[in-house]
């Protein structure tokens, strides 16, 4: 069996605790608006749906084509399942593919589980969607071009936030990190970009009512335009600075408090990963992650409600 | 292809593989987790983890090094980690040239390379026996018994179903694919990059479509075989004594690891 694994797959081991939990935070709480979102929206004939069709970007991810010297491209799938499938099946779908592959190919961990969906699940599902969505009235050639930067934009996305993952964890210089995962990164993006946009153009050609205006995917609200432009925007706006000058990124997370949070506490009120009356034992920092989750769980639910109450 | 070329169950009799799947994926992550937990440089309770994987190995009847030999695969993401090896401040071991930098390598830089090596290989290792004593739609159902949400775990069994269909599908695209780039000796066959990656989305739409059709015939299939929302087993996965009391131990024995390590 040729497999090929992602090379934004993290194993454990690499990111610490407190990385990981936060990120698991983030991608519960945004899989279980998923999940309600689907389960109103969606009939029983959606489930076996959205099964096959993360069979299909499991499959479809085996689709290899030769680049150079021998290495080969392939599809991640995130933003073309955002746009075919809409942003919460779509999220769902490639939840369901990164679980396999890290259970069944050990390709990715269980404890970073959460880091891997939030980078190559739903960052690129939002970013993919988000763009698209912002276009939908425009002309077939608009969608695609759009659709295209929106895939490669996904790809960069989830390698920076992988790299501002594994450097909070201590685990990568900054310095080294950005630039070389965005290098990487921005030629792979390319090619997603490529095969996304001729599968979503044969889609277009062969069945159109399948991503016509009343279909699945057009059900999303412009709460993801603006989403997938927030993201989009943050993403141009720090690569670049952040590969020019990392330093400078490390000062400013250093200003903000970012980087004491993320290496040494979840946060400032529990000095050295401890809750101070433990001391400095395992149980301390477990407690100390479980805090930290709740406080983020806490904002996250706040926003999420503030989000529902204005839409 | 067969159904389960996928699964990397390793069909043999044994304790470990008569246990409840509750009990052998909450061991793993409660493993996992420990591992993220030790402190760098807690050689001893690393040494003393792998010692049990080992033993679990064993008791498995899978021969002691099974997990050993394939434990290698998430070694190549090591590379990520390689600058902690100059970063971090400490005592320096050696200097070297390369390319434009002069790199040191400091002790405390070493030690913690050494460590996010080891919790990762330990980690990986515990997952690779963890789906070679439990088939894979079992760990789904103790995923299902263990809360993860059913719409979640019902996409993962259908995927797991369904993809040994579509890998086939896939399989037969590339031999198309094949077939059609005919090339003279010597030459190679096809264009550009960009032309060849063009290619290789239009297989993607076409399987896309394949698919959709597909799952539509699998949904009307379902429902002709009294199918409401909820995927049903045959095997009974009730707890027994003998479970609650691996368990326990199992989870003592972690908690011994955390000790060795932190004191």
């Amino acid at each position: 069996m040729h497999y090929s694994p992602a090379p934004l797959h993290i194993p454990d081991g690499f990111l610490t605790l407190v990385v990981s939990l936060i990120c698991w935070a983030i991608t519960i709480i945004t899989l279980s608006m998923a999940i309600s979102r689907t389960s109103k929206s969606l009939g029983e004939k959606q489930v076996p749906l959205m099964g096959v069709m993360a069979a299909f970007i499991f499959a479809a991810q085996m689709i290899n084509f030769p680049v150079a010297g021998g290495t080969s491209g392939h599809l991640l799938g995130g933003a073309l399942a955002a746009i075919m499938l809409g942003p919460w099946a779509g999220m769902l779908v490639m939840t369901a593919v990164i679980a396999v592959q890290a259970l069944l190919f050990q390709d990715g961990g269980l404890l970073v589980m959460g880091a891997n969906i939030l980078n190559m699940g739903l960052i690129t599902a939002a970013i993919g969607y988000g763009l698209y969505r912002g276009i939908s009235g425009g002309s077939r050639i608009m969608k695609l071009i759009v659709a295209g930067v929106a895939a490669w934009l996904s790809v960069m996305a989830g390698a920076l936030f992988t790299s501002l993952q594994l450097w909070l964890s201590g685990t990568s210089q900054l310095q080294v990190v950005i630039p070389a995962m965005l290098f990487v990164h921005a030629l792979i993006g390319l090619g997603e970009a490529v095969v996304t946009v001729a599968a979503l153009s044969f889609v277009l050609q062969a069945r159109p009512d399948l991503l016509g205006e009343n279909s699945e995917s057009a059900k999303g609200s412009k709460g993801w335009v603006i989403a997938g432009i927030t993201i989009s925007l943050i993403v141009v706006s720090l690569s670049p600075f952040a590969s020019a000058d990392p330093d400078g990124l490390e000062r400013v997370a250093n200003d903000l408090g970012f980087l004491h949070a993320g290496r040494v506490a979840p946060f400032s009120i529990i000095p050295d990963y401890a809750v101070p009356f433990l001391g400095r034992t395992p149980l301390s920092t477990v407690i100390a992650g479980v805090i930290g989750l709740a406080v983020v769980g806490g904002i996250i639910a706040l926003l999420g409600q503030g989000m529902k109450a204005k839409s | 292809m067969h159904s389960d070329v996928f699964d990397r169950y390793h069909d043999t009799e044994s304790f470990i593989h008569r246990l409840d799947p509750r009990v052998k994926v909450s061991v793993t992550v409660a493993f996992i987790l420990s591992n993220a937990l030790l402190p760098d440089g807690a050689w001893l309770a690393f040494g003393c983890a792998w010692l049990c994987l080992l033993f679990i190995n064993m008791l498995s009847n899978l021969g002691i090094g099974f997990t050993f030999r394939r434990s290698f695969v998430a070694l190549p993401f090591a590379l990520v980690a390689i600058t902690v090896l100059f970063s971090i401040p400490g005592k320096p071991l050696s200097t070297f040239h390369f390319l434009f930098w002069d790199l040191t390598i400091t002790d405390m830089g070493l030690l913690r390379f050494m460590s996010i090596l080891v919790r990762s290989w330990l980690s990986v290792q515990m997952v690779i026996l963890l789906v070679a004593v439990a088939r894979f739609p079992d760990i789904v159902h103790a995923l299902e018994h263990l809360r993860v949400p059913s719409i979640l775990t019902t996409i993962i069994a259908f995927l797991y179903r369904y993809l040994f269909v579509l890998v086939d599908e896939v399989f037969r695209l590339l031999r198309a694919r094949e077939a059609r780039s005919a090339a003279a000796a010597g030459a190679r066959s096809g264009g550009s990059v960009v032309w060849r990656a063009r290619v290789a989305g239009n297989m993607a739409g076409q399987l896309f479509l394949r698919s959709y059709e597909r799952s539509d015939r699998v949904y009307n299939a379902m429902l002709a075989r009294g199918y409401t929302g909820h995927l049903l087993t045959i095997n009974p996965h009730e707890l027994h004594r003998v479970d609650y009391v691996t368990a326990a131990l199992a989870f003592f024995v972690i908690l011994l690891l955390q000790l060795i390590g932190w004191l």
